[in-house]
């Protein structure tokens, strides 16, 4: 069993093109530098220089905004399903 | 350049016309990998503001698997502005620039400043005008109304009753 993690289209240049890839963690932290490690770059995208998850992004941990769980110190197990997703947004 | 059949415009004018003084948003779905807008999904502005716009978290999630589940992708991302002209703000370059946003996204911008009684959309004053916007740069595209996708599909299939 693995972390399915669901790639959004522009961020599927560092996966070969799939739209969805494994991993594996405790944490949402640890998941990404998991991912990084197979699929460089992808980390960059995601991370801050600060460490702190990039705010026109959102990540899901099955059904939840990990904003409202912890950010990236979010629990995460095998099975799970994570979702990557630009925040859509903006104003006059 | 954008090109989007009548139908599809109209639908974003009226969305737009309906929610002003508060800003409209949605997307207007195509194939993945398609520059064509196609099916138009009305968002909830989750932020309810005539100056901001935002959609929900949830219906974001729910939007993009629907999406997925259908091998489609947001041809168009559009909003309206209420008050102001209808040409990305710093807040739109921010948000569309972002890490996970794709920059082959049409951005459309309707401008509802000036537009009128809801009595038709034809020659109305409602602007409507697209960008494709990428690392903060943000660069005009012409818009093409097309009157009818037919031309667009082929094979036609028509379906008597």
């Amino acid at each position: 069993m693995a972390i399915e993690v669901r790639i959004p289209t522009i961020l599927r240049t560092h996966t070969g093109g799939n739209k969805t890839v494994d991993g594996s963690g405790d944490t949402l932290a640890a998941l990404i530098d998991d991912l990084d490690s197979k699929h460089s770059g992808l980390k960059n995208r995601l991370v801050t220089e600060e460490g702190k998850l990039h705010r026109f992004v959102n990540v899901y941990v099955n059904d939840e905004d990990v904003r409202f769980t912890g950010a990236l110190d979010t629990q995460v197990k095998d099975g799970d399903s994570v979702t990557i997703l630009p925040a859509v947004a903006g104003g006059c | 350049m954008l090109r989007i059949d009548r139908a599809t415009y109209d639908a974003i004018v009226a969305h737009a016309r309906t929610d002003h003084p508060d800003e409209a948003c949605g997307v207007v779905a195509g194939p993945e990998g398609t520059d064509r807008p196609e099916r138009v999904i009305p968002m909830l502005n989750a932020a309810r503001s005539p100056t901001f716009y935002e959609f929900d978290t949830a219906d974001l999630l729910k939007l993009y698997r629907d999406l997925d589940d259908r091998d489609e992708w947001a041809v168009v991302v559009y909003h309206s502005h209420t008050a102001t002209e209808a040409y990305p703000s710093r807040t739109d370059i921010g948000y569309a620039s972002g890490p996970a946003a794709d920059p082959r996204t049409h951005y459309v911008l309707v401008s509802t400043r000036h537009h009128g009684p809801q009595t038709g959309l034809a020659d109305d004053e409602v602007e409507f005008r697209s960008y494709r916007i990428v690392d903060g740069e943000v660069s005009e595209e012409e818009v093409e109304i097309v009157e009818t996708h037919l031309f667009g599909h082929t094979p036609t299939t028509v379906v008597y009753d």
